[in-house]
């Protein structure tokens, strides 16, 4: 079975989105990346979504939970690369997605984590 | 009614050439023709195509269909006759009329070929209302389609025209939007907007809406989804130009753009826009003093 890939990008998680999501797929993801993120003590998790050109109510409710769940872990999640056509059925779906974070692409995704990082990084651990 | 049948296309086609001099002499009087710019020759030609055409077809049987492949060569002669007509500035009633004005000859023929012969005659002349009605119905129609067609296609234009994007500084785009907002142009501007965003990496767009007349719950509610889709794609939006009514409008009916950034002018949009991308203008000294 398919996995979406999990990247590790110094101490933020990348997950690159590069098939349609189904909803299967979007579950073992939610548990991949959960575990990950507690693994590897992350602070940032970057979804690219620039290659998903289909969404329903579903997958867009699990982006939100992965965001929340990722929130309660101690990971700023920040989604990037959405494509309008997406961008607008979301919006049309009733689900403006409250509390995520996005970003027009990559580049600018980790550079707004490495904003929202460095606020809140005082007195953090460090290793 | 069959047997009875068989004697109007008999009469019509023996009579054709008298039938074709006096429909165009009726028609040369009236004076209809005159309406456009259409010549006298060609008036000839075409009254003597249709009624050859008519009297080749006539034996198919009285009830013109448009979907009948039989009728095919009538169906694009007409149709081919009402287009040009209607470029040539004539009224619909006044194409039809080409088709109507060949019943007052037909009868005049029947009336003398069958004088003796009340019920066939009765029967004749109501076959021959029956097929040009409807031939004289289905010019009209041709010629709405082709109206149709031609607004149709000015719309699509016009909304294509009227939703410019431009980029006003590297990274911020500008939409001034002109004129009402309808679900069906909303569209089409989120879609333009968003796909801009994607395509130059702009981070800021400026939603202006000093063109658009009125704002209405709506309007605004496709204002907040553009705004919505654009921060679902890492983009913020400011709409600008809301003009003093608008904004009590906005109020009264109770909408809720806080979550937007809203400016009265463009030119402070734009103010905002590069502080947001740290960007300061500043005067320099020889412009200044040249103005």
């Amino acid at each position: 079975m398919d996995r979406v890939p999990i990247l590790r990008l110094g101490d933020c998680l990348l997950v690159t989105v590069q098939v349609d999501m189904h909803d299967e797929l979007a579950m073992t993801l939610q548990d991949d990346l959960t575990n990950k993120i507690v693994a590897t003590k992350a602070r940032g998790v970057l979804i690219d979504i620039s290659a998903l050109e289909m969404v329903d109510s579903f997958i867009g409710r699990m982006l939100g939970n992965i965001a929340a769940m990722s929130r309660i872990l101690d990971a700023q999640t920040v989604v990037v690369g959405m494509q309008p056509a997406v961008a607008i059925t979301l919006v049309e779906l009733g689900l403006s997605l409250p509390g995520i974070r996005t970003a027009l692409n990559v580049d600018a995704g980790l550079a707004l984590l490495r904003k929202v990082l460095d606020r809140s990084g005082e007195g953090s651990y460090v290793d | 009614m069959n047997r009875l049948a068989s004697r109007l296309p008999a009469i019509v086609e023996q009579h054709q050439q008298e039938i074709l001099t006096e429909w165009v002499r009726l028609q040369l009087e009236s004076g209809s023709w005159r309406a456009g710019r259409l010549q006298e020759s060609q008036l000839r030609d075409e009254s003597q195509r249709f009624l050859a055409l008519l009297v080749s077809n006539i034996h198919k049987g009285m009830q013109f269909d448009a979907r009948n492949s039989q009728w095919s060569e009538i169906r694009e002669f007409l149709a081919d006759l009402s287009r040009s007509r209607a470029t040539q500035g004539f009224s619909p009633s006044q194409v039809a009329t080409f088709v109507f004005s060949l019943k007052q000859p037909i009868f005049t023929r029947l009336r003398t070929s069958l004088l003796n012969e009340p019920e066939a005659l009765a029967d004749g002349m109501w076959e021959t209302t029956l097929l040009l009605d409807s031939l004289g119905l289905y010019t009209t129609e041709v010629y709405q389609q082709a109206r149709e067609s031609v607004i149709a296609r000015q719309q699509e234009e016009l909304i294509e025209l009227s939703t410019p994007v431009v980029e006003l500084w590297p990274g911020i785009l500008a939409l001034p939007l002109i004129g009402t907002l309808d679900s069906e142009r909303t569209q089409v501007v989120m879609e333009t907007l968003l796909q801009r965003l994607v395509a130059t990496g702009s981070s800021i767009a400026v939603i202006d809406i000093t063109g658009v007349p009125t704002v209405d719950t709506l309007v605004a509610q496709h204002l907040l989804k553009t705004v919505s889709a654009a921060q679902l794609m890492g983009a913020d939006c400011i709409i600008s130009g809301i003009r003093p009514q608008i904004a009590q409008t906005i109020v009264h009916l109770g909408i809720d753009l806080s979550a937007v950034a809203t400016k009265a002018s463009l030119s402070d949009a734009f103010a905002l826009a590069l502080k947001r991308r740290g960007l300061t203008v500043t005067g320099s000294a020889t412009g200044a003093a040249r103005g």
